[in-house]
């Protein structure tokens, strides 16, 4: 099967159509099983308290936020190259999703970091380039929504996602480097010991969960897309009869 | 070769005959910069303190202000077009605008810094790293700025889409040009930072004229 298989776009619809419940179905199963575990089962960090449950939303937030981009640049990469049509959909749809992944990580460490660190916001180097990334994320989706012809914003907004991709280890790279320079060591590590596996396990359940929340909801997104494109093309045809 | 020079004294000569622009940005730079006293106050010791980073935000506001010259008008009367029709590599036609736009915003932003830096009160050990990583650093912000001003020709008032698609690229070049300057002001070593952001600018020499080429063309479609 060629990667084209699926350019046909009533095929890869009915496709999605036919995993999107199951996925998901799964995320909510998973999700349910995981928040449970991590608010129930584990028990209190001995130096963090309740607080530390906050982990088992913040880190795959923070986790999605990457991924969201990555294969958002990847996405961009392929339609480009090979002017793939659904490459363009998967990577439009992909950049609210990774917005709001990395909103909710900037949020959970927030409310995270004023009982740790006595702050709601510390420059952190992690935080900054977090905060960067959102920023990233913003710019994206403005320059899609500015740019009135369609295959031109898409165009458009897959070489802003290569340089931002090729610029996100820069970005971060420099901000460690800043960081090191003005606050040294004035902030807890985050990732201090090997993590108990009593936490690891609904760690990677929600981590799970929230990547097979991504997939239903990128299906969702890319047919809605889908759809809208075909209620157009049907209006300008009625317009045009 | 010929060609290219060509094309950097054509807008150079533009630059000059329309006049203004550069020395909007200059103002801009020095009005920008007469605003941070006015809002943390006037005290020498704290302006001293911040002085390498109020300029380079300045510099980097000024310079992006001034982005939408390198393409908007050339585009608008359709030489930007000619020129793509010209037959020579659309990227180094990119690459010479982005020269000019240098010599007539960069370069005057350098020669002004070190003026605003002594009404900062920065102290003198600041001076040759404030003007090395200008010299270094303000050449990354034309040509990583010239991406963002040829993805945003065709968008309708693009300036505040423009600052949000530059401003998170040029956080690099900030960093390391402040760092530099504060490492010099501190008695320490500059020449890790200088060096870092040396190897930005030269990164960004045969990347940004290659994306921003890419941008240009799908704008012109």
């Amino acid at each position: 099967m060629s990667m084209h298989y699926f350019a046909n776009p009533t095929r890869f619809n009915r496709l999605a159509g036919r995993i999107q419940p199951w996925a998901g179905g799964l995320a909510a199963i998973l999700l349910v099983v995981g928040l449970y575990m991590a608010l129930f089962e584990v028990p209190a960090d001995y130096q963090q308290g309740d607080t530390v449950r906050i982990m088992f939303v913040h880190v795959p937030s923070a986790w999605m936020a990457m991924f969201c981009y990555s294969f958002l640049a990847v996405a961009s990469a392929v339609a480009l190259i090979w002017k793939h049509p659904l490459a363009d959909l998967a990577a439009k749809a992909s950049a609210p999703i990774g917005a709001g992944f990395t909103f909710l990580a900037l949020v959970t460490g927030s409310i995270w970091g004023k009982p740790m660190w006595g702050t709601w916001w510390v420059w952190d180097a992690r935080l900054t380039s977090v905060l960067i990334l959102f920023f990233l994320y913003l710019g994206y989706m403005a320059l899609w929504q500015s740019i009135e012809d369609g295959q031109k914003a898409a165009k458009a907004a897959a070489v802003l996602a290569l340089v931002g991709a090729v610029n996100v280890p820069i970005i971060k790279f420099s901000v460690d480097w800043w960081n090191t320079l003005h606050q040294p060591a004035s902030v807890m590590r985050m990732d201090g010991p090997a993590i108990h596996p009593s936490m690891l396990w609904p760690l990677l359940i929600m981590a799970l969960a929230f990547q097979v929340y991504f997939v239903a909801l990128l299906l969702a997104r890319m047919r809605m897309e889908l759809n809208l494109r075909r209620i157009r093309a049907l209006r300008l045809a009625e317009r045009s009869s | 070769m010929k060609p290219f020079g060509a094309v950097i004294a054509r807008d150079l000569r533009l630059a000059v005959r329309q006049g203004g622009a550069t020395f909007l940005a200059l103002v801009f730079f020095l009005l920008t910069v007469t605003l941070f006293p006015l809002g943390i106050g006037p005290e020498p010791a704290i302006l001293a303190r911040v002085a390498p980073g109020v300029l380079w935000v300045a510099a980097l506001l000024a310079a992006m202000l001034s982005l939408d010259r390198l393409f908007q008008a050339d585009f608008e009367d359709g030489s930007l077009e000619q020129l793509t029709l010209s037959g020579l590599p659309l990227g180094g036609i990119v690459l010479a605008k982005i020269i000019a736009h240098w010599l007539t915003t960069g370069l005057p932003l350098l020669l002004a810094a070190p003026v605003l830096a002594v009404l900062l009160n920065m102290s003198d050990e600041g001076f040759a790293a404030l003007l090395l990583t200008m010299l270094i650093g303000t050449p990354a912000l034309s040509l990583i700025g010239a991406i963002g001003a040829a993805l945003t020709l065709t968008v309708r008032r693009g300036g505040v889409l423009l600052s949000l698609l530059v401003l998170p690229l040029y956080i690099p070049v900030l960093i390391f040009g402040v760092s530099a300057i504060d490492a010099a002001v501190h008695g320490l070593n500059a020449k890790p930072h200088v060096l870092l952001l040396a190897a930005l600018t030269l990164a960004a020499i045969p990347l940004c004229p290659w994306a921003s080429a890419a941008a240009v063309k799908l704008s012109l479609e």
